[in-house]
């Protein structure tokens, strides 16, 4: 392969996160019996006509917007002809003259090298329904007819399929991120088109172009790519020539086969859609949108490693959530040990909501109660054992970690006097330990500071119970 | 006084019921009796259902004697079989849409229904509104009530027919390229195309959306308008709809009396040879009539005119053959049984739609086909704007046009059907009032030596139709050719 260059471009449709349907009231992404969420609109009565759904629009924009790519504030809609059954219209309502947004990038990183993918533009258009082949009939659910979809065309930037999948994964986190769309691939709400073509190393004209069509999963994608440029490769190398064509992916056999031409050969005829006015945005409305964007997780990211000190791999655990990221946020911005915030998120927190299958949002401990226990362990006001149990209190209760130090009876005993009548009792008790620490066997002591903690019912200081084990010992 | 109950119009019929002097049922009763009569000769009705119509006019009545007083609680109007009412039959006119009963109503019927009318019955239409002679209907010709030989115009030829023979007072129509205005001229009726964007097109079977518009045939320009007045303005439903509010302008119809201060333009292209000379003749005292009126009548120019129908059949199809390709077997609607998809939709487009749907099918696939969509397409729309600059040139120094409706009087039944182009070219001075998105209105003018109707057009500009209806409404007050009864 080395001698030979590839590039890839990707086609990506991601179906929007809008309450209800591109052209209708009715609600999008029904996952209920087929057939329930439908209207004369989305099953294309006779007469039944399409208005615009401003919630995927601004969805629209917003992608672009996070990519840079240039909003057209006049936008048009067009038909796309042909027949399938999938298509109550027979046409796609879609974008080809003048589509929402042109150009824009996304960064990539493959093996710490950083790369940038170019868009070529995105545009709005409606979701066809979902048609169940059975052995003698066919079965068409039009729940999925009509949700709205975008569809981001890249450049052919990427040269292996590894860069394909970064690409993938990038853009994936950036639309969760911004509440564009769940991506979750196994509903298809995510489908790609794949374009590729190699080329020998040396040389500038992009070779002979193969659409693999209709790709729902990211591995898949990997391993068609995988094998079509290896596929293409073996071709020329074998003198062969290569043709443009269609292919699908037949996963079981882990090959790419040619579709036949009656299959994907159309000539759409786009025209104007006449029962859609242009879409007209002014620069406000768009400004307006832009503020609304969260922080996109790669800024975030340096971010936080600038901000709060932390390793790279703490920040990629933090932020690939982003109300997980909120509240490490917001408890570091209360105390003064982020790393020890960043650690109770990671350990404590995830572990307590990954038991109980939670979001975030339903944990009870807020980030101010999370710095204030982590203030009470840095001032040796309780110890760690203690401080795990505080925090299952406030993980499901909440509350205050003052209160329920307090209440729990958990508050470390630093009082000398206290500290000392325990080492005495533990050495008593354990005169045969002693003697080994007294013999020179360092190691004896941490069973003694842990019969301290025993008789202090976990409250003792343990640093300061092995200070008085020491004196006593020696003494 | 029950025996002339069909003779009333629009208003005369709300008018009845609101002094009590006749019922909803009565007045359905007797419309249906006369369709019975007159249906064999006529066909101008695709359905009526007695039952379902009685039921409704008797829900009326009950709710007048309730108390409710809206002013057309209980009017019967006629629909164009194109338009979805909720539980009825809609056919289009196509055999593809045999037995499919509409599951919704169109914005225009909800409205007509918010008010009260009674839905009588479907009329007859060119199938998918393709036609100038409700010939290409698959059930069946229509006939003209004032020459059962000869053809009622089309599209709407059932509804224009309907209500020249008082089978319903009213009726909604649709005009894409005059298919209510050429209708309403050969039955001697009144037809208003309204401007493009003042009525909801929501739930009329698409012809070609960018130039479709429902409005009303009826028996006299204040029976137009106060059914335009009902189904016109801004629909959620229908994003083409315009905002702006639709005055009230009934009273200001009923009070016209003369055109005084007004200059109506006279195109020179409208009177060119091929203009039928019994039409041009009658056209011309009309326009004198105009004239007597107190309107100032000046020569203008439309110099595109001459390319209307070529630009119209170029948009119109390729539109259709979209709005079309939902017919297809299988969601709903006729399917042919077949072996496989392909053949499937094959003979049920095949099988279900006639020879013109076919024809302006293909043809609007042609000129959207990559290699020709350029030089077809592309071409028209430019054609489009020119035309439309025309009538905004002619606008800017007249407040309205006058001319003819048709080319020519009503012609024989299958006088036209061998020769699409001679059919098409009956649209001549209809179709660019649709190109250019603006209101046309169709009212009688006289009738020919041999007893045909002709009618005069008055083509305003975008958002005047309130105008248009005055001038008319002058008009026909000084006249007495819209009174005028066919004798069947």
């Amino acid at each position: 392969m080395n001698d030979f260059i590839a590039s890839i471009g990707l086609e990506v449709h991601v179906q929007l996160k809008t309450r209800t349907k591109l052209f209708c009231a009715f609600p999008a992404h029904e996952e209920g019996d087929p057939n329930v969420a439908v209207c004369p609109v989305c099953l294309g009565l006779p007469g039944a006509m399409p208005v615009m759904n401003g919630e995927a629009i601004r969805q629209t924009v917003k992608t672009g917007l996070m990519i840079g790519s240039r909003i057209a504030l006049r936008s048009t809609f067009d038909r796309k002809n042909y027949f399938y059954p999938d298509m109550p219209k027979n046409f796609q309502i879609s974008q080809q003259a003048a589509p929402l947004c042109l150009g824009g990038a996304v960064e990539i990183d493959v093996g710490g090298q950083p790369k940038t993918i170019r868009v070529n533009h995105i545009h709005q258009e409606e979701d066809a329904a979902k048609i169940t082949h059975l052995e003698n009939s066919s079965e068409i659910d039009f729940n999925r007819a009509s949700t709205p979809l975008m569809e981001l065309v890249t450049e052919p930037d990427m040269a292996s399929p590894d860069e394909a999948m970064a690409f993938l994964i990038a853009l994936k986190e950036m639309l969760i991120y911004a509440g564009i769309s769940d991506c979750n691939l196994e509903l298809g709400q995510v489908r790609c088109d794949v374009n590729s073509s190699v080329r020998p190393a040396g040389t500038d004209l992009l070779g002979v172009k193969c659409e693999i069509k209709n790709m729902n999963t990211f591995k898949g994608i990997h391993r068609a790519l995988t094998y079509e440029l290896a596929r293409q490769v073996e071709v020329l190398r074998s003198g062969g020539m290569l043709v443009q064509e269609t292919r699908r992916w037949d996963d079981e056999a882990g090959v790419t086969l040619p579709m036949r031409s009656k299959e994907y050969a159309h000539d759409y005829r786009y025209f104007p859609e006449p029962d859609l006015p242009p879409v007209v945005l002014d620069a406000a409305t768009v400004e307006a949108w832009r503020a609304e964007l969260p922080e996109l997780p790669a800024v975030k990211r340096a971010r936080f490693i600038r901000d709060y000190g932390l390793p790279e791999y703490d920040v990629g655990v933090l932020t690939a959530d982003q109300a997980l990221a909120e509240f490490f946020e917001a408890a570091a911005q209360q105390s003064k040990n982020c790393k020890a915030v960043s650690n109770w998120v990671m350990g404590e927190l995830l572990r307590a909501l990954g038991e109980q299958g939670l979001g975030i949002a339903d944990a009870k401990i807020t980030p101010r109660a999370l710095a204030a226990l982590i203030a009470l362990v840095d001032a040796k006001t309780i110890n760690m054992p203690a401080a795990k149990e505080v925090f299952q209190v406030l993980f499901e209760k909440g509350g205050d970690p003052a209160a329920v130090v307090k209440e729990k009876g958990l508050a470390q005993v630093s009082d000398a006097g206290a500290i000392d009548g325990f080492a005495e009792r533990a050495i008593a008790a354990n005169e045969k330990v002693a003697a080994e620490f007294r013999g020179g066997k360092e190691t004896a002591l941490m069973f003694l500071v842990g019969q301290v903690m025993k008789l202090s019912r976990g409250k003792a200081n343990p640093q300061l119970a092995a200070e008085a084990l020491r004196r006593k010992l020696r003494g | 006084m029950s025996a002339d109950l069909h003779d009333l119009g629009f208003l005369e019929v709300a008018e009845a019921l609101t002094q009590k002097r006749a019922s909803s049922e009565e007045l359905t009763m007797a419309l249906l009796a006369r369709s019975e009569e007159l249906e064999s000769k006529l066909n101008s009705l695709t359905w009526f259902n007695r039952e379902a119509v009685l039921a409704e006019a008797r829900a009326a009545d009950a709710a007048r004697a309730a108390g409710d007083n809206r002013p057309y609680l209980g009017v019967p109007i006629a629909i164009k079989d194109l338009l979805n009412v909720k539980g009825q039959p809609c056919t289009a006119g196509s055999r593809i849409l045999k037995g499919y009963v509409a599951p919704y109503d169109a914005t225009v019927i909800a409205r007509l229904r918010a008010a009260g009318c009674v839905f009588v019955s479907r009329t007859n239409t060119d199938e998918f509104a393709m036609g100038g002679s409700t010939e290409t209907s698959a059930y069946g010709t229509t006939r003209n009530p004032w020459d059962t030989d000869r053809v009622p115009g089309g599209s709407s030829g059932g509804s224009a027919a309907a209500v020249a023979a008082r089978l319903a007072p009213a009726a909604l129509a649709s005009d894409t390229g005059g298919s209510i205005r050429q209708p309403a001229a050969f039955c001697g009726v009144t037809g208003l195309k309204p401007t493009y964007g003042r009525v909801s097109r929501y739930g009329c079977t698409a012809f070609a959306s960018s130039l479709d518009q429902i409005g009303p045939i009826a028996r006299s320009v204040e029976d137009a308008t106060a059914v335009y007045q009902v189904i016109a303005g801004l629909d959620p439903h229908d994003s083409t709809t315009a905002a702006r509010p639709v005055d009230d302008c009934l009273p200001n119809v009923r009070a016209a009396r003369d055109l005084k201060g007004l200059k109506l333009g006279l195109p020179k292209e409208y009177f060119v040879d091929g203009l039928h000379p019994e039409v041009e003749q009658l056209t011309r005292a009309a326009v004198a009539q105009c004239r007597a009126l107190g309107a100032e009548i000046v020569d203008v120019e439309l110099p595109h005119s001459k390319y209307g129908i070529a630009c119209y059949y170029v948009l119109a199809p390729a539109e259709a053959s979209a709005n079309l390709a939902r017919y297809d077997g299988v969601r709903y609607g006729f399917r042919a049984e077949a072996e496989d998809l392909q053949e499937m939709y094959e003979q049920t487009r095949a099988q279900g739609f006639g020879a013109e749907v076919k024809r302006r099918v293909i043809l609007g696939t042609y000129v959207l086909s990559s290699g020709f969509h350029d030089a077809y397409y592309l071409r028209a729309q430019k054609v489009r704007t020119l035309i439309r600059r025309d009538f905004d040139r002619v606008f800017a120094r007249c407040d309205a046009i006058l001319g003819p409706v048709t080319p020519s009087p009503a012609f024989r039944v299958g006088e036209k059907t061998a020769d699409p182009v001679q059919m098409y070219l009956g649209d001549i001075f209809t179709a660019n009032v649709n190109l250019a998105g603006i209101c046309g209105l169709s009212v009688p003018c006289g009738f020919t030596t041999g007893g045909l109707p002709a009618g005069l057009h008055i083509i305003g500009p975008a958002f005047a139709d309130a105008r248009i209806l005055q001038i008319g409404a002058a008009y026909q007050h000084a006249t007495e050719w819209h009174k005028q009864q066919p004798k069947i």
